[in-house]
């Protein structure tokens, strides 16, 4: 049998908004993904941690702080520092346009804003999947 | 033969008629609902409202239920309270913001504090790292507060705080501001949010868990009850309940939950429900559609006047009242041709007004994309003065009382709010089932409807799935300057190295024992922010006898 995506879907920063985390975690699970959801208020490092004891395909960020310019890129600092280069990290949440260039460039490959179908977002996951 | 009988008789021959056009015509859609889904019938007519008693049901405005509003002359007397909130970087970039609002002939302060401060982490704590002065103020100690509302006259303004698990500090710190500008504490009038149980369910800046949480605020009740009796000490919240997905019955039904543990909690203390009870104070959404928000505002009133009066025994109609500050809802805000939402804002605006509310704030257009520019916070308040001044909704009493389909809409919300609430009761009440993880299961079921309807394109959002267009990078947004991070950090080490050290510590120190005990820790709160111990150090000393929330995650 084909092994099922895994994503862990994670909340770095301090903000409680999650409405759009839930939705996405619970999208991607109708999809038949296998999906972890970390819950608010997660350090870079504790998202990381989590990612690799999960053996987790992708990391999906969720963050509507502003916080994410200083949050994301310690996500993808991190998992470079363990040696791991083949997980998908990707982020969405009240994030300006002018930030995405800015973001792609520290490693996330792809910044789903507000009104972003569910849709969208898998078949991202699905085309852009680093391990096969 | 009565009115009634020649209505049902009429309304044969309608519906057969009827019949007839729509085999020839069909309607848009084989189903009609409303913004939450709710079915809508063709046609309201006196005969759904069959069985209801005027002067039981509805009644007179300023009289219990108080379905038609808390005062007797409504907006005739005085406008509602034009309350912006706002908040961002330091204090000192947010008492510019706040003499510009009131110069703007806002009414009210409203103050966004930063989730650090939400969550009663200094500025210099490693969490904090990226987070200051992001999503509102950043405040420390009563230093920043000092800064914050200079020039502000505190016995003039009326101030809501968006603060929850740390209020006691905050309003203590408002408290000891206002001693330094020789204003009296029974002068000072506005609101602390405190409303920990949504925090849990729906915003998430929580700190303790909820026995202590609840002991918190019960002390506020106390306290200000004697030394602050102009305070409103609580706004129970449905407004997170409902942007994090809600119906609006189930806003109406988990925040009246909500609110009825507030006041068990606090009879339980030893309370009298009428020394408390007049200062409470609710927040709520205002969503799309405009006849159901309407009709939910005059449901919960009428609700809460039967909860206070038989349920917990009220004898003061104050204590019956329920008062409500109203934001519209900031998740219908499109990211997608945004000067739409200005138009979406003026709707869910007049429904707040045609529903009674009691102050109301109003979205910028900007906020599917970041903080609102001034530009954008002023079309916003003008907003608000144009349905005040120019659309005659504030001219008369509830104008849309005895609107077959706005009486029908109230009493259905009513109904299905009713039976949230015993559904919540056999669990134990609100913090059971919050505990349990139900409401929170509830929110997230619809929020998942909506969006998978909004995806199947059975619900338009215009210039989100219709009517699309391509539209260049938005310009001119509001940024918030990054060194103010570190700034703050220069300052809250520059206040620990200077203030009166021992102080601090004897202040602390008294506090823990407080807090250990069951004495009010309203006073010693209010030392330890007189000597200028911070924030982070008020609520570590209370961490340390509380602990802290840990949420159990689902999906």
């Amino acid at each position: 049998m084909e092994r099922k995506i895994r994503v862990l879907v994670a909340k770095p920063g301090l903000d409680g908004h999650d409405r759009g985390a839930k939705v996405i975690a619970r999208a991607l699970r109708d999809d038949g993904m296998e999906v972890i959801y970390t819950g608010l208020r997660q350090t870079p490092e504790q998202i990381v941690q989590a990612a690799i004891q999960e053996d987790a395909d992708v990391i999906a960020l969720s963050i509507l702080s502003g916080a994410h310019n200083h949050l994301f890129p310690r996500v993808t600092e991190l998992l470079a520092a363990k040696g791991v280069s083949d997980v998908l990290v990707i982020g969405g949440g009240v994030i300006p346009e002018d930030d995405y260039e800015f973001l792609k460039s520290r490693g996330v490959a792809a910044v789903f804003g507000p009104g972003t179908p569910t849709k969208s977002t898998i078949d991202f996951i699905r085309t852009n999947l680093k391990r096969s | 033969m009565s009115d009634s009988d020649n209505l049902k008789k009429a309304l044969g021959p309608w519906k057969s008629g009827v019949e007839k056009s729509i085999s020839k015509f069909p309607e848009r859609r084989s189903r009609f609902v409303t913004g939450s889904g709710s079915p809508v019938e063709r046609l309201y007519t006196p005969v759904d409202l069959e069985g209801r008693d005027y002067l039981t049901d509805i009644g007179l405005p300023g009289e219990y239920p108080y379905t038609r509003g808390v005062q007797n002359t409504m907006y005739r007397g005085r406008l509602w309270t034009m309350r912006q909130y706002a908040g961002f970087s330091n204090a000192e970039e947010s008492n510019k913001r706040y003499k510009f609002l009131l110069e703007q002939g806002t009414t009210g302060l409203s103050i966004a504090f930063d989730l650090p401060t939400q969550i009663g982490y200094d500025s210099d704590h490693p969490l904090a790292a990226g987070e200051v002065g992001k999503v509102g103020v950043a405040i420390d100690s009563l230093a920043d507060m000092e800064v914050l509302f200079d020039g502000i006259p505190l016995d003039k303004v009326s101030t809501s705080m968006t603060i929850n698990a740390p209020a006691a500090v905050l309003l203590a710190m408002y408290i000891a501001v206002a001693e330094k500008q020789g204003v009296g504490a029974d002068k000072l009038n506005g609101t602390i949010q405190n409303d920990i149980l949504k925090e849990y369910v729906a915003r998430g800046t929580y700190i303790f868990p909820p026995a202590p949480s609840m002991r918190l605020i019960t002390n506020i009740f106390e306290y200000c009850s004697k030394s602050v009796p102009n305070w409103n000490t609580i706004s129970i919240s449905g407004y997170h309940i409902r942007e994090a997905g809600s119906t609006a019955s189930q806003e109406v039904a988990f925040t009246l939950a909500d609110g009825i543990a507030y006041v068990a909690a606090a009879v339980k203390a030893g309370l009298d429900v009428d020394e408390f009870g007049p200062r409470l104070s609710f927040f709520f959404n205002a969503h799309n559609d405009l006849f159901e928000e309407v009709a939910k505002f005059r449901a919960a009133r009428r609700i809460w006047a039967g909860i206070m009066r038989d349920r917990f025994g009220a004898k003061n109609p104050k204590s019956w009242m329920l008062r409500f500050h109203t934001q519209t809802g900031g998740s219908t805000l499109t990211a997608q041709q945004p000067d739409n939402n200005v138009v979406r804002v003026a709707i869910q605006a007049l429904s707040a007004v045609l529903g009674g509310t009691q102050s109301l704030h109003t979205n910028s257009r900007d906020e599917a994309l970041a903080l609102p520019t001034e530009a954008s916070v002023r079309i916003a308040l003008r907003t608000q003065q144009i349905i005040a001044y120019e659309s005659g909704a504030a001219e008369t009493v509830d104008p849309l009382a005895g609107s077959y389909y706005v009486e029908s809409l109230t009493n259905r919300i009513e109904q299905e709010a009713q039976a949230y609430l015993k559904r919540v009761d056999e669990l134990g009440g609100a913090v059971k089932a919050i505990e349990q993880g139900y409401v929170q299961q509830e929110i997230q079921d619809s929020a998942y409807r909506y969006q998978m309807e909004v995806e199947k394109g059975e619900r338009i959002v215009v210039g989100l799935n219709k009517f699309q267009i391509s539209e260049p990078k938005p310009e001119g947004l509001l940024r918030v300057d990054p060194a103010v991070g570190e700034r703050q950090v220069a300052k809250i080490r520059e206040l620990r190295a200077q203030r009166d050290g021992a102080r601090v510590k004897a202040a602390l120190a008294t506090l823990e024992s407080a807090a250990k005990g069951d004495a009010n820790l309203m006073p010693p709160i209010l030392e330890a922010v007189r000597a200028y111990a911070t924030l982070g150090e008020v609520c570590d000393v209370l961490r340390g006898v509380f602990g802290e929330y840990r949420p159990s995650v689902m999906f």
